[in-house]
């Protein structure tokens, strides 16, 4: 094995499975919601975030801007929810006039302000940088147990393996909930499921992902990995529980070829340079819903 | 930080050439925007547009390497937009198929386009870049937008492409309206529903490409989504809430603009989209029709009314009211006192109340499909919402010995 | 009276005035439903029925008046009501069996962390087997029709073991046979004690199945036993000049 190959595409790789994994599980209550573009719009929002972040703190530091972030994408929710109960207009629209307006006042923060300086900027919040997130300690299998190599490992690492116990305890312990909500919301607020407070929960928890994830891998692959692991494990199966594990396959799969293609696999076909890691990971998980489109057992609606 | 003299000039359009084309382009394109857009809320597919906009980029990648590879400079507009026009509708094809050929809804469709082809197209970025040939100035203005350093010929381009989306727009309106407003009349005046789509889904495609280089493919959609729901807060009637839309995305455009060549790193695209947003909350919240503060006003002053009526009838039956808004209104009025016992006025206010209640139930007795109208009026002095012939009819009905005040039956 | 004080009523509203808005959808209605009869709400549309279930249940917001269950607040005896919901109001093609959704009416007896089990198993398929179900008990439920769709919901409301049973036009949209073993379940359940209520449009069978009616149309128009409160005149002040069309066997029935 070759002996950069822990710290410079296991670490990385790890941190686009875990990111896809957190994103894919939530995904699946998102598409089965139609609220599917709700992490879409979670994502864009957390650019204005950030920037307020750095201009109310002046530093780059990470834990204002994941709270600037996490903020912003809880205030997106809200008004989207204002917007289509005031105005009574559909989620999609209500969506699109918050997310493009709170983007725009990201942007143009941004270029008021001096992050420039700082080396910020916009294609890195949307396609982040996995590439760079290398573990340069890692440099063999004795590493993992050299705790001072260890402290080198990349933050975002920690942070979402963290994310993902989290998703992972809160699909398990509001399962039923989730479930009944989901499915039947009326019925499940007749039976005193606190409906209302389980859907801000989930948009939170996205929101959360998101802001974790977009730190590590930008806002594109939590974007792909919200909805295409999620829709093509649903054209997979009918029952629930195969669906979220297709689901965290798919964005496993995704996450591990779209690196690896976007490195080594253009190395493969001859071509001198790699690509951006995080744009390869969301068009592979494109590709394999339209695989899934094409053959998958239960693409079909039963009233189609 | 603004500089007043240059956003008079840039109004005025004396800000240099290139500006005024490119507000012109603005308005133009905002107009469009905003009466395509209004077409799409109702057709209930705004987001589509959010998925068309970011599948353009892998088209314009391979377009500009295409350009690259066959000598030229790559950055030539016109292929560029070609480019994103196909793959916009690469993009949509795909959702189409998706939604029609699986069991997946709309938004998971739009969704997943939208972030795969945006993938795709990243990919294809980072591939120009490392060929060292895509220098950001050349295809990096395509996801923000920007109008600095934009050429003569291409604000030119753009002017005419948007004069032309409007003028589409402007022949297509009437089909398009009637589409919206009452698909089953449509089809019988023979108007093919599916061709009428397709058009709409055409002037999406063309607006989005048309606003790429401005607003950039990440807000380009903003000019198809807020202008139709601001409008709609302004009111509930087709037409003129296109025309409201247009005015709206027109004058977004052109304020945007002028404020983007008057104030330095005011980038013009998401500027046009904030000035939109501005709007959008100004009508939410301010909005005769449907505002935020009218509706909230109207749901007040009727919810007030129904408690006033409850506890004007409690207070003649002699039953305590626990009801604290009841309690609320009942005090303000001076019906009650502050132990709660009716006042002289409120006995009076009371009995009154419930020969209004008896008169409006021999009304209902007489006009059943009133009922739901009837369930707000009743609310107010009947004198207000019956003439007197009508009042003293039915008083004579009430004081007739055969006439039983309705619910009796319990 | 206080209608509040005839405890013994399984549901009891007072005062209730709902509104869409400024849209009025209730206005002041009054009405108590007895136990251990079968119940009709019916109206013409846009009169409030289903409104005034969901008002009752908490589901939706209400300007004034209150609902009582067995004469206590809702919380209180939540455990022994079962909402059967529109079968529209949900999305069929939700990735679950038959007895998936039949499970859902344990939800609230089972702890979090009680697992379901052969015992719990054993007792959806009971259920089913009421409806006659059992045999597609691990069907994917959007292959089911219209009819099976809406037995399903009488399952899982079965699964509640509830004593007032809320259905939300449990015979829209199903086939005869549906509607009989519905019906048929409905009164053995009340035969043994139980209450149902059920929004109901069909004019021409509620003298046949139901004991008492509550004739709404924004506000209350007859609420008492059919005999009595479901007449020509109460029906004409309802309907207006659409009971004709609405319906021309009911003048017959009635």
């Amino acid at each position: 094995m070759d002996e950069y190959y822990l710290g410079l595409v296991l670490v990385p790789t790890l941190i686009g499975v875990l990111a896809a994994v957190s994103c894919a599980l939530l995904g699946n209550f998102l598409v089965l919601r139609k609220q599917s573009l709700m992490g879409d719009a979670v994502s864009h929002v957390v650019l204005p975030g950030i920037v307020v972040a750095f201009i109310a703190t002046g530093s780059m530091a990470v834990a204002p801007m994941l709270l600037g972030a996490a903020v912003a994408a809880l205030i997106s929710a809200l008004l989207i929810e204002l917007v289509r109960n005031l105005g009574k207009v559909e989620p999609g629209a209500a969506m699109g006039v918050v997310f493009t307006a709170l983007f725009a006042l990201g942007v143009v923060l941004l270029e008021q302000s001096d992050t420039r300086n700082v080396h910020f900027d916009v294609e890195h919040a949307l396609y982040g940088n996995l590439e760079s997130l290398v573990w340069l300690d890692g440099t063999g299998l004795s590493a993992l147990f050299d705790s001072q190599a260890l402290a080198d490992l990349p933050p975002q690492l920690g942070r979402l393996a963290m994310a993902t116990v989290v998703v992972v305890l809160f699909v398990v312990f509001f399962w039923r909930q989730l479930v009944v909500s989901t499915f039947d919301p009326v019925f499940a607020q007749a039976s005193g499921v606190p409906v209302r407070f389980i859907g801000a929960t989930l948009i939170s928890l996205v929101a959360v992902v998101a802001v974790t994830a977009f730190e590590a891998v930008g806002a594109i692959i939590t974007i792909a990995m919200l909805i295409c692991p999620a829709a093509a494990a649903r054209l997979m199966t009918n029952r629930l529980v195969p669906q979220l594990l297709w689901s965290v396959l798919f964005a496993i799969v995704s996450a591990v070829v779209g690196f690896w293609a976007a490195g080594s696999g253009m190395e493969l076909i001859g071509s001198g340079f790699s690509v951006s890691a995080a744009g390869m990971i969301a068009a592979v998980s494109g590709i394999i819903l339209g695989l899934c489109a094409c053959i998958g057992p239960q693409r079909m609606g039963a009233l189609a | 930080m603004i500089d007043v003299s240059a956003f008079i000039n840039a109004v005025t359009f004396n800000a240099g050439y290139n500006t005024a084309i490119v507000a012109i382009g603005a308005v133009l394109l905002g107009w469009a925007g905003g009466t395509v857009g209004t077409f799409l809320l109702l057709r209930q597919r705004s987001l589509v547009s959010d998925a068309l906009s970011h599948a353009t980029l892998p088209g314009v990648g391979v377009a500009f390497l295409v350009m690259a590879s066959l000598g030229g400079t790559g950055r030539f507009l016109p292929g560029l937009l070609l480019g994103a026009a196909i793959s916009a509708m690469i993009g949509l094809a795909c959702v189409e198929w998706l939604t029609r050929k699986t069991r997946l809804k709309s938004d998971a469709a739009i969704g997943a386009v939208l972030s795969s082809f945006f993938g795709l197209g990243v990919v294809l970025l980072t591939v120009i870049q490392s060929l060292g040939i895509g220098r950001q100035a050349g295809i990096g203005n395509f996801l923000l937008g920007s109008t600095s350093g934009m050429l003569r010929n291409e604000a030119i381009t753009l002017a005419v492409l948007a004069l032309c989306v409007a003028l589409l727009v402007f022949l297509f309106r009437r089909p398009l309206t009637l589409v919206c407003f009452d698909e089953i009349f449509a089809r019988t005046s023979g108007i093919n529903i599916q061709r009428t789509d397709l058009l709409l889904m055409f002037l999406v495609m063309a607006v989005t490409v048309t606003g790429l280089r401005v607003v950039g493919l990440i807000l380009v959609v903003a000019l198809l989504i807020i202008p139709p729901v601001a409008a709609r807060f302004w009111t509930d009637k087709t037409n003129v809430m296109i025309v409201v839309s247009g005015a709206i995305g027109a004058i977004s455009g052109f304020i945007g603009t002028a404020l983007s060549a008057s104030v330095p790193n005011f980038p013009a695209g998401p500027v046009i989209v904030l000035v939109a947003a501005v709007l959008f909350v100004i009508s939410l919240l301010f909005a005769p029709a449907r505002g935020v503060f009218s509706g909230l006003y109207r749901s007040r002053t009727f919810s007030n009314k129904v408690h006033m009526r409850q506890g004007l009838l409690a207070i003649l039956r002699g039953e305590a009211i626990y009801d604290r808004d009841t309690i609320k209104v009942l005090r303000a009025k001076k019906f009650i006192r502050g132990d709660g016992t009716p006042t002289r006025t409120g006995l009076d206010a009371a009995e009154n109340a419930a020969r209004e209640e008896a008169l409006w139930s021999c009304y209902l007795r007489d006009n059943p499909d009133a009922a739901y109208r009837a369930a707000r009026m009743r609310l107010d002095p009947i004198a207000e919402r019956l003439t007197a012939g009508e009042i003293s009819e039915l008083e004579k009905q009430f004081s007739s010995p055969t006439t039983v005040v309705s619910g009796s039956t319990a | 009276m206080n209608i509040h004080q005839s405890g013994s009523a399984a549901l009891s509203v007072r005062g209730l005035s709902v509104a869409y808005g400024d849209k009025p959808a209730l206005s002041s209605v009054e009405a108590s439903f007895q136990q251990g009869r079968m119940s009709a709400i019916v109206g013409p549309n846009g009169a409030g029925k289903s409104t005034m279930l969901k008002a009752s249940m908490g589901i939706i917001g209400t300007i004034s008046g209150d609902a009582r269950f067995f004469g206590r607040s809702l919380e209180e005896v939540r455990s022994r009501i079962a909402y059967v919901p529109q079968r529209a109001s949900v999305d069929w093609d939700f990735p679950a069996t038959v007895i998936d959704v039949v499970l859902m009416g344990l939800y609230r007896r089972l702890g979090p962390l009680n697992l379901i089990g052969r015992t719990q198993r054993n007792f959806a398929t009971q259920c089913l087997e009421e409806v006659d179900m059992a045999a597609l008990a691990n069907r994917q439920i959007g292959q089911l029709s219209g009819g099976q769709q809406q037995r399903v919901f009488i399952a899982r409301a079965l699964a509640q073991k509830a004593d007032l049973l809320l259905l939300d036009e449990p015979f829209a949209g199903v086939d005869a046979a549906t509607e009989k073993t519905i019906i048929t379940l409905l009164k053995k359940l009340v035969n043994e004690g139980g209450t149902a209520i059920a929004v109901h449009h069909d004019l021409s069978t509620v003298t046949a199945y139901f004991d008492d009616v509550l004739i709404l149309n924004v506000r209350r128009i007859a609420n008492g036993p059919v005999s009595k409160a479901f007449t020509e005149a109460t029906l004409a002040e309802a309907y207006g000049g659409r009971l004709a069309q609405a319906d021309p066997t009911v003048r017959a029935v009635i």
